[in-house]
């Protein structure tokens, strides 16, 4: 399978690349983090002596800071911001992992992680505008944004850092250094993207370690209705690290999350099947019963690999402990 | 509106009748056989019929497919079929009798607040089971959803037809209402709620057949039963009054058989729109008005329709799956134009 030697071979056996896109993070933190397009090959380093470039302390930002937000328009911040409110749970999650977490003052209803986030009746789907506006905040992140509320933060002159979906892991490392400059914690984004960095690192020698030959097919499932994801997807990039084909990719006329019919799964027969869900026990139970399942070598080889719910939906600090749910699915394998 | 002197004159001769049931199963069998016979997944129809008839009893043949290719016919392929079959038919039937009580074209079997009861029950059964929750609650929710619905319109509403529909309409908005605040609410369940909305004909093996058979049996002889009785009330209350017929009790009793019908079908495969409503107004514009007639060929026909356009479900974006909703407004409505068309051509 060719995806999976170029991904990995590209970023294992080109220590020069890695090297660059080290340096370009450092650079990327202290400069203008929004426009690191060029980390866009995801850089493992040597693992554990990628911790001594972070371990410095940027200097702290200069405001007002001036930054142009994912639907493109220009957010100027006029001072270090103290009270956050995020209006998504994804961003909640960096915000904490980067130090930010005491200039938090409010998160949406969603936003449950880390357990300290301080958890509103918000709604990050249909956010009310004077609520959001309630609670004084000096800058709103959010990654969906309704007209009403772009139109209702700008009327009472509240910044909106908004994010879009990321497409694969290198936007997940933007999008933490811009908010580690938006919030003034440029040291702990950088600390946070190096530490990911390297895991991702570990993670995939281990991967290469396993058997660099492996050409293994997954099925994600989404819900017990067959939506699945392909390999254009965000959480698909991930897989495609690993060197893994989405089943799926053959629906891709359908678009990212295409509904599988039940037929093609079974002739598919892929040899990982990752399914979310909260209580794994019942779902194993669940997926036992389908018809015609038990004969997935998937099923008989005891490959149905049961994610939470959130580490495989959010593109957040969490998904290298997503990637280590593959990462362990494979060594299971041989 | 008063066609004919009495029911009588409506139904065509017992000859032409008979030959458009006798055309109605064999589409039946055509649409089962070419749903058998194609798929996502390519299986050889010829060792595909073997192994059928291998199921059999006494039967004994060795189809020679594969392990994989067996088990998608036993289990998914050849239920879905009969559940396309018998989800079109109830929905087809239902339709020709909810049209036939309330003397109303626009009449469709969702009428009396069956698709907004199900779809709340279905709503409230994802929402409390998406962590872990099985298919089954889902139906059960819908089915007592949908039953739920139309008992409220039927106790409140049953004094006369315009106090029934008006009496649905308002049950169907206040259950329409709760939902979509449950939606808003738990909006990360959209996706589920919303395939389920655009209805789908998935399979667990043969369960979903079996639990639909006793309620689709039992609500189509009561219908059969009462078919020639609406050709009657479609003269007129008082009318059939002096024929010894109760017009209420007759219309109560179609009524609750049509939406015990839909409320299975509905549980069992979402809400697929527009069967139960073009169907019989096809079989009319082709086959004549009498509920005689329209009651089975739209259990016929329904059934034929909604497996072949699962079948364009099932195929079109292979391997990936459209809504079956989407498949039968998409093709039936043109359709549908089409033979109107020829029809106001002919009688013009």
């Amino acid at each position: 399978m060719q995806f999976k030697s170029r991904s990995i071979r590209s970023t294992l056996a080109r220590p020069a690349i890695a090297v660059f896109a080290a340096l370009f993070l450092l650079a990327g933190a202290c400069g203008n983090a929004g426009d690191a397009e060029g980390a866009a090959t995801p850089a493992p380093e040597p693992a554990p002596t990628t911790t001594a470039p972070v371990a410095t302390t940027l200097p702290p930002v200069e405001y007002p800071l001036a930054l142009t937000t994912a639907s493109g328009a220009s957010l100027t911040i006029e001072a270090r911001p103290e009270r956050i409110i995020s209006l998504s749970p994804t961003h909640t999650e960096m915000l904490f992992a980067i130090g930010a977490g005491s200039q938090v003052i409010a998160v949406d209803e969603y936003s449950y992680y880390p357990p300290e986030a301080p958890v509103t009746d918000l709604s990050g789907f249909t956010p009310n505008v004077e609520a959001v506006v309630g609670y004084q905040p000096d800058l709103v992140v959010v990654s969906y944004t309704p007209a009403d509320l772009a139109e209702g933060m700008e009327a009472v002159g509240v910044g909106m850092l908004e994010f879009s979906a990321a497409a694969d892991i290198s936007d997940v490392y933007d999008q933490i250094l811009l908010l580690g400059e938006a919030t003034d914690n440029t040291t702990g984004a950088a600390e946070l993207v190096g530490s990911m960095k390297s895991r991702f690192a570990e993670l995939l020698e281990r991967i290469e370690g396993i058997d660099p030959d492996l050409e293994a097919t997954y099925y994600h499932e989404l819900d017990s209705t067959f939506y699945s994801v392909t390999s254009d997807t965000f959480i698909g990039s991930v897989y495609a690290l690993a060197g893994l084909r989405s089943i799926a990719d053959e629906a891709e006329d359908a678009g990212g999350y295409p509904q599988l019919s039940a037929e093609f799964i079974l002739e598919a027969d892929p040899d990982l099947i990752f399914v979310t869900s909260s209580t794994p026990a019942d779902a194993l139970a669940e997926i036992a019963e389908r018809p015609g399942w038990s004969g997935l070598t998937a099923l008989q080889e005891e490959r149905v690999v049961i994610l939470p719910p959130d580490i495989a939906s959010r593109w957040g600090p969490r998904i290298v402990d997503f990637f280590e749910f593959v990462a362990d699915a494979l060594a299971d394998m041989s | 509106m008063k066609p004919g002197v009495n029911g009588v004159g409506l139904a065509p001769s017992r000859s032409r009748a008979l030959r458009w049931v006798c055309l109605g199963l064999l589409t039946i069998v055509l649409a089962a056989a070419a749903g058998a016979a194609v798929g996502p997944v390519s299986v050889n129809p010829w060792r595909a019929l073997l192994e059928i008839l291998d199921w059999l009893p006494f039967v004994s043949l060795d189809s020679g497919l594969n392990d994989t290719h067996a088990a998608i016919l036993r289990e998914l392929r050849i239920p879905r079929v009969v559940l396309g079959l018998l989800v079109g038919g109830m929905l087809g039937i239902s339709g020709a009798a909810y049209q036939g009580v309330f003397r109303n074209p626009l009449a469709d079997p969702y009428l009396l607040g069956i698709a907004a009861g199900a779809g709340l029950g279905a709503t409230l059964a994802i929402i409390a089971g998406a962590n872990g929750g099985a298919a089954y609650g889902v139906e059960a929710a819908a089915f007592l959803g949908a039953l739920a619905a139309v008992g409220t319109t039927v106790l409140l509403g049953s004094g006369s037809v315009a106090s029934l529909l008006l009496a649905g309409v308002a049950v169907a908005s206040f259950f329409t209402a709760v939902q979509t605040y449950l939606i808003q609410r738990e909006w990360e369940n959209f996706r589920e709620v919303y395939t389920w909305i655009l209805g789908r004909l998935s399979t667990s093996g043969w369960s979903e057949v079996l639990r639909l058979l006793p309620y689709a049996a039992a609500a189509t002889l009561v219908m059969m039963f009462f078919r020639n009785h609406l050709d009657v009330l479609s003269v007129g209350d008082d009318e059939a009054a002096t024929l010894g017929l109760r017009p209420r009790r007759i219309r109560i009793a179609v009524v609750l058989a049509a939406s015990l019908a839909t409320s299975a079908a509905v549980a069992t495969a979402g809400l697929i729109g527009f069967v139960g409503l073009i169907v019989p107004h096809g079989v009319r514009l082709l086959a004549g008005v009498s509920n005689r007639v329209v009651l089975p060929l739209s259990l016929l026909f329904g059934g034929a329709f909604l497996t072949l356009a699962d079948l364009l479900a099932r195929t079109l974006q292979s391997p990936a799956e459209l809504p079956i909703g989407v498949v039968t407004a998409f093709v039936g409505a043109p359709f549908f134009l089409a033979i109107l068309r020829s029809r106001i051509g002919r009688t013009a």
